[in-house]
């Protein structure tokens, strides 16, 4: 079999790095962030190679690393990406790296600050690369400690509350994933492991989905043995998105977070919960997928419209933003209910666009906050004179996010309503009418906040920095350019997701 | 004694002849002289001759069906012996236990070394109640060692007369199953259990006065792990002892607590009327459910860390319980895995606590406030271990609750698959008062004005527990091999 150890090298590059942070001098801030910055280019650099090299035609697994980790309980290092996870790789790199940028702004503790940043990335990185359950969810729980520091110690005058309350919830959720995990480990068949040893049981997420069918099993605790795991492992991934109603505690992690971890967490972190539906639940359990059907896109419907309206009472412009979040990850579980092909590419281009646009979101809300030291919509007022070129930009988000036709976030909304229409009509009518509400949100805050007359308390403010700008614009750009020509991406994507829906249909 | 099976005492010698060395090394020291390093290095040696013995020695077999040397044996030999080992180390430079008579404590607590070792190899009702009252003599000197403290005095005390009660509870259990089946080697009563045994045919009735006589039995030995309802000594008993022994009870005692009723259980239950076995082990997957759901519960509340930790080790307990509830080979082997785990991450928590105390002189969750960066080292430590006993990978705490999950699941019984569920839920309580001190050290703005809590050798033992915390969370593959090993012996399906 072909190996690579690409993979690898770009999942714990930014780990390998964390010796070196800390081991700069205490007083050297300003190398400790050009280090930090570099590390975070490396995986950022092999991804991009690793985008040019993929095969799009070629829906298998690709630039595997695979060996024996654990024989005595068939556990296996094995990484690899396919349509669906380069996707969300080449997302992960670009956003940790401009993240790492904007994290030039925290000044307390700075070695320990990137020393959890780069260890955060390392666990975003493996959960979307590995395809051993066992590994997936050491990467996956690995992510909960780095956050937990970066929320509690960075975060703002809430933080206590919102860190463990992040870690609680997400806790629960991955813990459900574990026992579904084992009891899925003890029935599957047997298989052999990569070195040729024969096992009973296996963790290999590829094998899970091809070479077992779990609809027949005995049940478990009264429920049907395939639909008890999926809903478990729902739960876990739906903590994650997060749909209503587990959604509680990403409005204060977001709030209280510091600015750059609200665009790891907005950017990544929530697309964990749909890229694990996608490829755990619907890989392995097609028929209970099918059945559950229905009730995910009702909840995603309810989290896009109830979102949508919480979005419109919020003052605090953050928290505006991520309860905007929570209202588009609905679209991905509206998309992937329908089992259309425009749906299913609907949904996993949103996950994209999102990670674009949400980013974008929090680091507006940041150059805001760190001039003005509050976010209180209504407390502003015609800034568009004095910082014009935020204006420009903030405005191109907000468009972007309420799915404006050019740019990225209306190609996926689009490509949502059209699988979805079909299969749901009262709902997608619904969920299209929230788009309304969305609209009349981030005018109204748009217009409260930078049109009018100018509040005189902040008549001193300076427009966007160079390093805001380095943050910004590349991402504003993307949003353009996604939006006016998305086939590249795309057709990175299609022939994975078209194999993942035919199962649905054959 | 058959000639030739005495060299399958020869660890034990190795011990006893420690004790000796230890108590005549201190009368030959001039009395006005301090702690001495020698006494440490003397037990470290003896301790260390002791477990190479244990390990290489071929010799396997039983003395007279009482004493079984075997792979179980073995592994709790060495088990306990590195749990003492720590323990002396840690006490060599505590403050709290009185320079002057660090000897006497390590005499005693190599003595209940051996103690706990025999715990583990009896297969027999007398020689298991000798067994457990040596450990349990010991223990009672040591908790009250602090001559000082009005508190170690008043644990002790508790210790004593919970530990007798549950003693005599025991023994009359004992005596019942004697006399209902006219013999106390554990392969007798099994004998008695079995399709054709006596007990079986008595009927119902026989296999209710069996299901009360071993239900008293039980009380004895849970009351050793310090399972709900037998817990209500644990939290002052910890509190009130000298924290490096606090360390080594939490941990010793228990695992060898366990690794009596395992050996018990394997012996006598595979051949017992399904009725009876099967009521039992609902009695004691109750147990193992109340104790962690209570033990977590209770945790939450304390702000004294001592006890916060001693209610943790009460859940932790309830955890291990699973696997031993599950009656497997699969079940059996996680147990052992998960307390040598536990012994790294338990111990070490207690050494850090330990480090603070002597610094701070407080146990209050305030002297913890800010030691994130104060002292960094201790602090990552002692977070390590905490993450550790919540079981986050990649730490070697969630390797251990893993293979207990597995074990319950393993079954594929709603019965155990529920108990996991339970445990599954405890571990998110648990999450939430651990991360209680984390937070102390690193999320608190306002830092206390406490000295540097680092003394170099309390350092050393730290990094000795953290090391394997890590590296068997991310390889435990030789580990595996280890209780794999030890298990089989048990010859549990």
């Amino acid at each position: 079999m072909n190996q690579s150890t690409l993979l690898t090298w770009m999942i714990f590059a930014p780990l390998i790095g964390i010796p070196f942070v800390l081991a700069m001098p205490k007083d050297k801030t300003q190398w400790v962030r050009w280090l930090a910055t570099a590390i975070t280019a490396i995986p950022l650099l092999l991804g991009l190679y690793l985008v040019m090299n993929f095969d799009p035609n070629n829906t298998s697994m690709q630039f595997e690393h695979h060996f024996v980790w654990i024989p005595s309980f068939a556990i296996e290092y094995y990484v690899g990406v396919d349509g669906l996870s380069i996707l969300m790789v080449l997302l992960t790199v670009l956003i940790a790296f401009i993240a790492s940028i904007a994290s030039w702004g925290i000044t307390k503790y700075v070695r320990g600050y990137f020393a959890l940043f780069l260890l955060l990335e390392t666990g975003m990185l493996g959960t979307f690369c590995a395809l051993d359950f066992f590994l997936f969810y050491v990467f996956w729980e690995v992510m909960l400690l780095p956050m937990y520091f970066l929320i509690g110690i960075w975060g703002g005058p809430r933080k206590e509350y919102a860190a463990i309350k992040f870690f609680l919830y997400t806790l629960f959720g991955s813990l459900l994933m574990l026992l579904a995990i084992i009891a899925m480990y003890y029935n599957s068949n047997p298989a052999t492991l990569v070195d040729g040893t024969p096992v009973n049981h296996t963790f290999n997420i590829v094998k899970l989905i091809t070479e077992n069918d779990f609809a027949a099993k005995a049940p478990l605790l009264g429920f049907e043995f395939s639909k008890l795991l999926f809903i478990a492992l729902f739960i876990g991934f739906a903590i994650k998105i997060p749909m209503v109603p587990f959604h509680t505690w990403l409005p204060d992690a977001h709030v209280e977070a510091p600015t750059p971890i609200s665009v790891i967490l907005a950017g990544v972190l929530l697309k964990m919960g749909g890229y694990g539906i996608l490829r755990i639940n619907y890989g392995i359990f097609p028929e209970a997928a099918k059945w559950a059907a229905p009730g995910v896109a009702l909840f995603g419907a309810i989290s896009i419209v109830y979102a949508a309206f919480v979005c419109l009472a919020q003052k605090d412009l953050k928290k505006m933003i991520a309860y905007s979040s929570v209202s588009h990850m609905g679209f991905v579980l509206l998309g992937i209910a329908a089992f259309t092909d425009q749906g299913m590419t609907g949904a996993v281009f949103q996950m994209w666009t999102h990670g674009l646009i949400s980013p974008m979101l929090f680091l507006i809300a940041g150059v805001i906050y760190d001039r003005a030291h509050h976010r209180e919509i209504d407390g502003f007022g015609g800034l568009a004179n004095q910082m014009p070129e935020y204006t420009g930009l903030t405005g191109l988000a907000f468009m972007a996010s309420l799915g404006l036709p050019a740019l990225a976030g209306f190609i996926s909304e689009f490509l949502v309503f059209t699988g979805a229409f079909p299969v749901y009509r009262v709902l997608t009518i619904i969920s299209g009418l929230a788009i309304i509400i969305t609209a009349a949100y981030y005018l109204y805050a748009l217009q409260r906040m930078f049109l009018g007359k100018l509040n005189e308390k902040y008549a001193g403010l300076s427009d966007l920095t160079w390093r805001e700008r380095v943050t910004l614009y590349p991402l504003a750009v993307l949003i353009v350019v996604v939006g006016i020509y998305p086939m590249p991406l795309l057709n990175l994507i299609n022939k994975t997701l078209m194999s993942i829906v035919q199962v649905f249909k054959g | 004694m058959p000639s030739g099976k005495l060299a399958l005492l020869y660890p034990y010698f190795v011990l006893a002849a420690g004790v000796l060395a230890v108590l005549l090394g201190r009368m030959l020291r001039p009395s006005g002289s301090s702690r001495s390093s020698g006494t440490v290095i003397t037990a470290l040696v003896i301790l260390a001759v002791a477990v190479l013995i244990a390990w290489l020695s071929p010799a396997e077999g039983d003395i007279y069906s009482i004493f079984y040397f075997d792979g179980f044996t073995r592994f709790m030999f060495i088990f306990s012996a590195l749990a003492t080992a720590l323990a002396i180390f840690m006490a060599s430079h505590s403050l709290e236990v009185a320079q002057n008579r660090f000897s006497e404590y390590t005499a005693i607590l190599m003595t209940l070394c051996i103690g706990l070792s025999l715990m583990a190899a009896s297969k027999n009702l007398l020689f298991t109640y000798l067994a457990i009252e040596m450990v349990s003599m010991s223990s009672y000197i040591l908790t009250g060692f602090k001559r000082l403290d009005l508190a170690s005095h008043e644990a002790a005390l508790k210790y004593v007369i919970y530990g007798s009660v549950a003693s005599a509870v025991m023994v009359f259990g004992m005596s019942l199953l004697f006399g209902l089946t006219g013999t106390i080697s554990y392969s007798g009563i099994a004998q008695a259990l079995g399709s054709a045994g006596i007990m079986v045919q008595a009927g119902q009735i026989g296999l209710f006065a069996m299901f009360i006589a071993l239900m008293m039995v039980f009380t004895g030995f849970t009351f050793k792990i310090a399972a709900v309802p037998f817990h209500m000594w644990c939290p002052d008993v910890y509190q009130g002892a000298p924290t490096p022994f606090t360390g080594f009870l939490s941990v010793a005692p228990k695992a060898a607590g366990f690794a009596l009723i395992m050996r018990f259980m394997a012996e006598l239950f595979p051949a017992a009327a399904p009725s009876l076995t099967n009521s039992i082990l609902m009695v004691l997957g109750l147990m193992s459910a109340v104790t962690m759901t209570l033990g977590n519960f209770s945790a939450i509340q304390q702000t004294n860390v001592k006890r916060l930790l001693a209610y943790s080790s009460i859940a932790q307990a309830g955890y291990v319980l699973m696997g031993v509830v599950v009656l497997s080979l699969a079940g059996s082997e996680a147990v052992l895995l998960y307390l040598l785990i536990y012994l790294f991450m338990n111990m070490g928590a207690f050494a850090v606590l330990q480090m603070i105390i002597d610094a701070s002189g407080s146990e209050e969750l305030s002297a913890f406030r800010g030691l994130g960066y104060r002292a960094p080292m201790t602090a990552f430590a002692l977070a390590v271990f905490l993450f550790s006993l919540a079981g986050l990978p990649p730490l070697a705490g969630f390797i251990g609750k893993f293979y207990l999950f597995a074990a319950a699941l393993k079954t594929g019984s709603n019965w155990y698959a529920a108990l996991a569920v339970v445990a599954i839920l405890n571990s998110v309580v648990a999450l939430f008062y651990y991360v209680k001190i984390i937070r102390e050290m690193y999320l608190s703005d306002e830092q206390a004005k406490m000295p540097r809590a680092i003394s170099r050798p309390s350092l050393y033992v730290v990094v000795v527990m953290v090391v394997p915390v890590f590296i068997l969370g991310l390889y435990w593959e030789p580990l595996q091999k280890l209780v794999e090993a030890a298990a089989a012996v048990l010859r549990l399906p």
